[in-house]
């Protein structure tokens, strides 16, 4: 029983298969053109497992201007694209359709140019997160964002869905750290948008693009802002007897005028999944953990960890553990990082990504719990406490089709819980397939439609992801 | 020329519709301190957000404002100082360049994406905005974005909106992130250094591990000898040890002292507000975006094929630039070397006939300009409101 609809495939389309293999077979050497079927089910879904579909095929350019001529054939021979970066999408944006063609940036790798006199380095988007940062670490610099999924997502993903990550409490998400893209229209025209420079020179187009998941175009190069490491960085664990108590004291900290780098906020059942997994030394006698990245010089770090842990006293901290190397440090960031990962070794889950103003965390964590709770099932919670984004990872088994449904049905009241305590269905995982259906409960139509008609000046004709975002009735085409 | 002041944005709404319906363009206003920001709008009516005005909420532990667009930045600022919070883009205030009076407004500080030294880190308006509300040329009331720092729900139309300059829609009400005021605010200056020497100075700050929040250079100015300024903020022995480790990375630009605090506090509101270069009032002002190691050159390369004198703020990466406005100001000259840099210039001072003959914003391309028309047309049909603000024709 799987809820979420997909559009009926065009059975013109799926006939003239053969047709448009041979076209994009013109266009593209063999090796980037996936045809077979068993070869073709590795980009039938993305990590919102439940659902799959599989493409009409999957086309792997490797130049812009390979991009280009495969957009162009799609637009005039009306057939849809669903552009893929790792597949690593919690929401389904990298799902394709039947009567689409996947196209894959896997095959666009390369660093172009690392600035950094300026401070900016540009990449093709099939570059994954973590290799921008690999290539300028041994030299001081990375790239911000850092989602759980860095080591596989790609940057062309990241803008597609304007992702986060546990350091963008400090630094910002994706659309902060990215100052220009190259991207190609459906229609095959290319477009440079923002560039080295500050600021955009007309319309903040980049701003616009960025989280557009696929919608607009396909990114196939961006800019993007590299930062100086600072001279040290050490996470701490801090316990807390009860989750409100945690939450009080993230409050607390921010109040007292400190923005640290991360803090991540665990629950109980959180910390046992992951420290099971990455044996991370994660306390196992408390409600809740805070992970709080402080950075700096020894002084400075020791400085505002002094703070930091004044402020945690008052809110009832039974355990405070720095870390005292660097592999201690990257297990604890492992532990965090592989939550997701750990998660789904004990059961299926699916994760929600609602924000919510941080006054209303103990609020919303309290009405998770009985919405879990009145369906039967469990949930663990992991999230970015600072910035009040939630990831409440409901448990089910997704060889049980009731199951299933309850899960999917807890996961909407959840995020309709978010919407009313003043927050949004997503702050990181985009909307996709997953979220589609709730956008009438955060927008109104006047709102989705004005969104709508936006995105038809890009891509009138709705070729481009376009079963995600919007709900599927009432649609506004050029 | 009438000047509409609607009380809400239900009222606002309305008046954009009557407007449509006939077809009477209107020039959006907020306290009119920017009114020479952008190209002359053609109108039959003043719309003003005089009346929408005042704090929707503040709430301090969540680090958010929200407020009607006319609200007085006097008014968002004694209430974030009051709680010991600041916007973190440290927004210009254009009364120095313009000579103007009364009150900039909240509203136009996203219109226009306002931003100032602090850019650096702390990004541009559009970088804390989280939401807006907005009446669009069909007199719709749209909402995008909300009240939360982590927001990816629906295309983002709260970007598109600030730098749109009112072309897009009337904006009704913002909400903008904060930051807590640093404890301590200090600035190091080195003298006399030539504008290549300033800017690898200022490239080395900004590439040290520091967190410098100001990085400019001002070229020697009526009898002045040449300042290059970099600022640090945070706790005070914080400050102090990067302060003096900056002063040992600088070391091979030259010698580095800490400059008074009163005297700093007062050069950076001048650098923000563009003061050195606000006299005299008929000269053309450029404001350049450049990559920053390009910022000497683009400068030096304008002064060789005509009359002018600048500064530098973003490390080199921001040029504002006073010419003779003789010959459109040289706005083709500009442009394109700022163009050819990797970079675009904004004409933001020059008389209406200049600004309405010349590309006061650099000039897209032909694939931009056609996207551009398109969202003008997706908010604004009939080119109701702001038209040609941004560019001629849209």
């Amino acid at each position: 029983m799987h809820a979420i609809p997909f559009p009926t495939p065009d059975a013109g389309i799926l006939a003239r298969r053969d047709d448009i293999i041979a076209g994009l077979g013109a266009l593209l050497p063999a090796e980037c053109l996936v045809t077979a079927e068993d070869e073709r089910r590795a980009f039938e879904t993305d990590a919102l497992t439940a659902y799959r579909r599989l493409p009409l095929a999957v086309a792997l350019p490797r130049t812009t201007d390979e991009v280009a001529a495969v957009l162009r054939y799609c637009h005039d021979h009306g057939v849809n694209v669903v552009a893929r970066g790792a597949g690593t999408s919690l929401s389904g944006g990298a799902i394709p359709q039947e009567d689409a063609i996947v196209l894959g940036l896997s095959k666009m790798t390369k660093i172009l140019e690392i600035d950094y006199a300026n401070r900016t380095m540009r990449v093709q988007a099939g570059v994954t997160n973590l290799g921008i940062s690999s290539a300028v670490a041994a030299d001081g610099y990375f790239y911000a964002p850092d989602p759980s999924s860095q080591l596989a997502c790609t940057i062309g993903g990241n803008i597609g869905m304007n992702s986060g990550g546990p350091h963008c409490l400090k630094y910002g998400v994706t659309t902060n750290n990215i100052l220009g893209v190259k991207m190609v229209l459906i229609d095959g025209s290319v477009v440079e948008l923002g560039g080295p420079a500050l600021d955009s020179a007309g319309f903040d187009m980049l701003g616009l693009v960025i989280g557009s998941e696929g919608q607009l175009g396909i990114v196939t190069e961006a800019t993007v802002r590299l930062l100086r490491m600072a001279e040290g960085a050490r996470p701490v664990l801090f316990g807390f007897p009860s989750s409100e108590e945690a939450g009080a004291c993230v409050a607390s900290v921010i109040g007292a005028g400190i923005i640290p780098v991360a803090i991540e906020f665990m629950d109980k059942p959180a910390i046992e999944i992951c420290e099971a997994f990455a044996k991370a030394g994660y306390p196992l006698d408390v409600e809740a953990l805070l992970i709080i990245e402080v950075e700096g010089s020894e002084e400075e770090m020791e400085a505002e960890l002094g703070r930091i842990v004044d402020i945690a006293k008052q809110h009832g901290v039974t355990t405070v553990r720095e870390s005292k190397s660097a592999t201690e440090t990257a297990l604890i960031w492992k532990g965090r990082k592989s939550a997701f990962g750990a998660t789904g070794r004990i059961a299926d889950y699916i994760c929600m990504d609602g924000t919510v103003p941080t006054g209303q965390l103990p609020f919303v964590l309290k009405g998770t719990a009985e919405i879990v709770q009145s369906y039967g099932l469990r949930v663990a919670n992991v999230f970015h406490a600072g910035d009040g984004n939630m990831h409440p990872l409901i448990l089910y088994n997704c060889n049980d089709p009731v199951e299933q449904a309850k899960a999917e049905q807890a996961g909407s009241d959840i995020l309709k819980l978010c919407v009313d305590a003043g927050g949004c269905l997503t702050g990181e995982h985009g909307v996709g397939i997953e979220k589609r259906d709730l956008m009438l409960h955060q927008f109104t139509q006047t709102d989705l439609d004005q969104q709508m008609r936006v995105r038809a000046v890009f891509d009138p004709g709705w070729r481009l992801n376009p079963a995600k975002v919007f709900p599927l009735e009432g649609r506004i085409a050029a | 020329m009438t000047i509409l002041t609607p009380k809400t944005e239900t009222e606002a709404a309305d008046v954009v519709r009557e407007a449509r319906a006939a077809r009477r363009p209107l020039a959006i206003q907020g306290g009119g301190t920017r009114a020479g920001l952008g190209r002359p709008v053609q109108a039959d009516a003043v719309l003003s957000t005089r009346a929408m005005s005042g704090i929707v909420f503040h709430e301090p532990a969540e680090l958010v404002i929200r407020a009607k667009a006319g609200t007085p930045m006097r008014e968002i600022e004694a209430s974030l100082a009051a709680h010991g919070q600041f916007l973190p883009f440290e927004p210009m205030d254009h009364r120095a360049v313009y000579a103007t009076q009364g009150e900039p407004t909240i509203g136009a500080v996203a219109a226009c994406n306002i931003s100032g030294p602090r850019r650096i880190i702390g990004g541009a308006a559009r970088d804390s905005l989280i939401g807006v509300r907005l009446v669009n040329g069909r007199g719709e009331a749209v909402q995008s974005g909300g009240r939360v720092m982590k927001n990816v729900t629906g295309l983002d139309l709260v970007k598109l909106s600030a730098g749109a300059h009112g072309a897009l829609g009337l904006i009704t009400e913002v909400t903008f992130k904060l930051l807590p005021q640093p404890q301590t605010q200090r600035t190091l200056v080195l003298r006399n250094l030539d504008d290549a020497t300033a800017i690898a100075a200022l490239t080395a700050a900004l590439g040290s591990p520091f967190s410098v929040t100001g990085a400019a250079h001002l070229p020697p100015h009526h009898g002045n000898k040449a300042q290059t300024l970099i600022r640090l903020e945070g706790f005070a022995e914080s400050v102090a040890y990067r302060g003096d480790r900056l002063m040992q990375t600088l070391s091979a630009q030259g010698k580095a002292d800490w400059l008074a605090e009163d005297e700093a506090a007062q050069v950076w509101a001048d650098i923000r507000d563009a003061r050195p270069l606000a006299e005299p009032r008929d000269a053309a002002l450029w404001r350049i975006s450049v990559p920053p190691t390009r910022g000497s050159g683009v400068a030096a390369e304008i002064a060789s094929r005509r009359k002018a004198r600048w500064f530098f703020d973003w490390g080199g990466g921001l040029i504002w630039l006073a010419t003779p406005e003789a010959d459109g100001a040289g706005a083709s000259l500009v442009q394109s070397i700022a163009s050819a840099a990797q970079g675009h210039a904004t004409l933001m001072r020059a008389s209406a006939t200049t600004r309405a003959a010349v590309s006061v914003f650099q000039p897209p391309s032909d694939v931009e300009m056609r996207l551009t028309q398109g969202v003008k047309a997706s908010f604004d049909p009939d080119r109701i409101i702001n038209p040609g603000r941004m560019h001629a024709g849209v």
